[in-house]
């Protein structure tokens, strides 16, 4: 039987040493987090769906491997997935009323891959309704608290996965990044998250947002934690035709050990238009810096001009390819349908009104204007232009230098309802996240300090793939700090 | 302030404004709009558009079956079917 109570702050590698020494059982662990939802999440709202007994069998399911000897190192541990991943037989809502009673008939991938690796679903993570807004404050479920002060937000999109990481209530939870839906959460909620490569992780199942830039990833309590649970759900997938073939021995290795610190400490970029101005945490990044430097990283200012025009360029792009994916939305096949339609148009109409948020009609209506005959090449074709030339700015950045170290966003944790009357001073929160998301790069956040008790995050982006100098750097500063290890003193 | 036919983009999106929110959405997007129009600034002349991050093209694969579609169990999800089919309201009257 089992000898002590499961950690619910432990890294993932203690976990499946305490798995495999016998110390506890994965239905030990998963009855742990289970109990720490019913406890707490009433209070957070990080989860719009939880199946105990799905959860319980899948664990026992992962005793018997752990027994057998034929387990992965995630075998038996628990995880929240964002409820954007399409989970067969358990609702999958997107945070909206349009998909409220939609249970999918498929997995998407990376909750196959995690599944097949033996981890256990404890439920679906809220996030702002088809994820977006950075504050979660769109969800058709209410909004979420932040886990450090709960009258302020988590963040968002992936508003529910960094809380409950944070607050204990899942050990690791999957995100989705379009324009930094999983750093500016992890950044908020004092914890660390990865936005993969554009092409790593396979979208397959993962409700679309926006096509060329919507990328699945980790929130965790360390980068180490993130390498882990990325090395198993990233890979080529036939089932996805933008899924890369791009091979990384590297990332394949860490399914069975854990990253290690830079061979050769990196040369970082420090690009002036992200600290000009800038107020809230200039100290604490000050002071990462020096911690790095000590550990022999060398660092240097970089010029990334066209950073102003990443948000206008972003929301453009992301409208209009929203605009157009969320066109399925019809009210016949699935998805919400309005009572009694009295004609095709009323049945979509009243279906598509009743089933969106007023964020997503926002976007919708945004997208719509851009692409309608008249101003396509004023705003859409600008737009991807802009893009080439932000892209263009990191790929000149990164002949000087290896990553760059950015805030990951503005400020600490706002309030609830503080930016909610004015969409775009909510749209400037992802001045920092969004121009590695409109060049495809990797990118992560991890805490690097905290200001009046709430904390802060900062950003490290690498060249196209180069998640291995992202990690590996982030695992030394982790080493050297301990930012990562704080955790909210009201869930203890 | 941006010139915005809400009306007409609403037709386009299929999409309906409750009387009540039809002024604050206008103003929003009026606001997002003037937000958006700093990307004229930039002159972006003979600059090709990017539109994948990774500038790649569609990989192919083999034209092979590689599943079966399985109705029964897709339309399970939908609000209204009969016989296999998905019902809509009546679209062309009969005479």
């Amino acid at each position: 039987m089992t000898g002590s109570a499961p950690p619910t702050f432990a890294s993932l590698a203690e976990l499946a040493r305490g798995l495999r020494a016998g110390d506890y059982t994965s239905r030990d662990l998963t009855r742990a987090f289970l109990d720490r939802i019913a406890a707490h999440d009433a209070a957070l709202n990080c989860y719009i769906t939880v199946d105990e007994e799905r959860a319980l069998r899948q664990a026992d399911a992962a005793d018997d491997r752990l027994r057998s000897g034929s387990a992965t190192p995630l075998t038996g541990i628990p995880l929240a997935h964002k409820d954007l991943f399409c989970t067969q037989g358990l609702a999958t809502t997107c945070g909206s009323r349009m998909l409220e009673n939609f249970v999918a008939p498929y997995d998407a991938t990376v909750v196959a891959r995690l599944h097949t690796a033996g981890m256990v679903t404890l439920g679906k993570a809220n996030m702002d309704e088809f994820a977006m807004g950075s504050s979660n404050e769109n969800s058709h479920f209410g909004s979420v608290a932040n886990p450090w002060d709960p009258d302020r937000v988590p963040g968002g999109s992936s508003g529910g996965s960094a809380a409950a990481v944070a607050a204990g209530l899942a050990p690791v939870a999957t995100g989705s990044d379009t324009g930094g839906s999983i750093r500016q959460p992890a950044a908020l909620c004092g914890i660390s998250g990865i936005k993969p490569t554009y092409g790593r992780v396979s979208r397959y199942g993962m409700v679309a947002f926006a096509s060329s830039l919507d990328q699945g990833g980790v929130l965790g309590r360390s980068a180490e934690d993130l390498a882990l649970v990325l090395a198993f759900m990233s890979g080529l997938d036939p089932l996805d035709s933008t899924s890369s073939d791009h091979r990384d021995p590297w990332l394949e290795s860490l399914q069975h050990g854990a990253p290690e610190v830079p061979e050769r400490p990196p040369v970082i970029g420090l690009p002036r238009q992200y600290f000009d101005g800038l107020t809230t945490g200039a100290g604490h990044l000050d002071e990462a810096r020096r911690v790095l430097e000590a550990a022999g990283c060398r660092f240097r200012e970089v010029e990334l001009p066209h950073t102003e025009m990443a948000i206008p360029a972003y929301y453009i792009i992301a409208g209009a390819e929203a605009s157009t994916n969320l066109s399925r939305y019809d009210g016949v096949r699935f998805g919400h349908r309005c009572a009694d339609p009295a004609s095709l148009e009323d049945l979509y109409l009243r279906s598509r009104s009743e089933g969106f948020g007023r964020e997503v009609k926002r976007r919708i209506l945004t997208g719509t204007y851009a692409l309608s005959v008249g101003y396509f090449d004023a705003y859409y074709k600008q737009a991807q232009k802009l893009r080439r030339l932000i892209q263009n700015d990191f790929l000149r950045a990164f002949t000087e230098v290896d990553l760059l170290l950015t805030p990951t966003a503005p400020g600490v944790a706002f309030r609830r309802g503080e930016l909610a009357g004015d969409p775009v001073a909510m749209y400037q929160q992802d001045i920092f996240t969004v121009p590695a998301s409109l060049a495809g790069l990797p990118a992560l956040s991890v805490p690097c300090g905290f200001e009046g008790g709430l904390p802060l995050g900062m950003q490290l982006i690498a060249p196209h793939f180069g998640e291995r100098g992202l990690l590996e750097t982030a695992v030394l500063f982790q080493r050297d700090t301990a930012w990562h290890q704080e955790h909210p003193g009201t869930f203890p | 302030m941006a010139d915005i036919h809400l009306e007409h983009l609403c037709r386009l999106a299929q999409l309906a404004l409750d009387p009540g929110e039809q002024q604050a959405v206008q103003s929003d997007l009026a606001r997002i709009i003037d937000m958006v129009d700093r990307m004229q600034t930039v002159d972006t002349s003979g600059v090709e558009p990017l539109a994948h991050p990774l500038g790649t093209a569609a990989r192919m694969r083999p034209d092979l079956v590689t599943e079966t579609v399985d109705r029964e169990r897709f339309q399970a999800l939908a609000p209204a079917t009969r016989d296999g089919l998905y019902l809509v309201p009546r679209v062309v009257e009969s005479a």
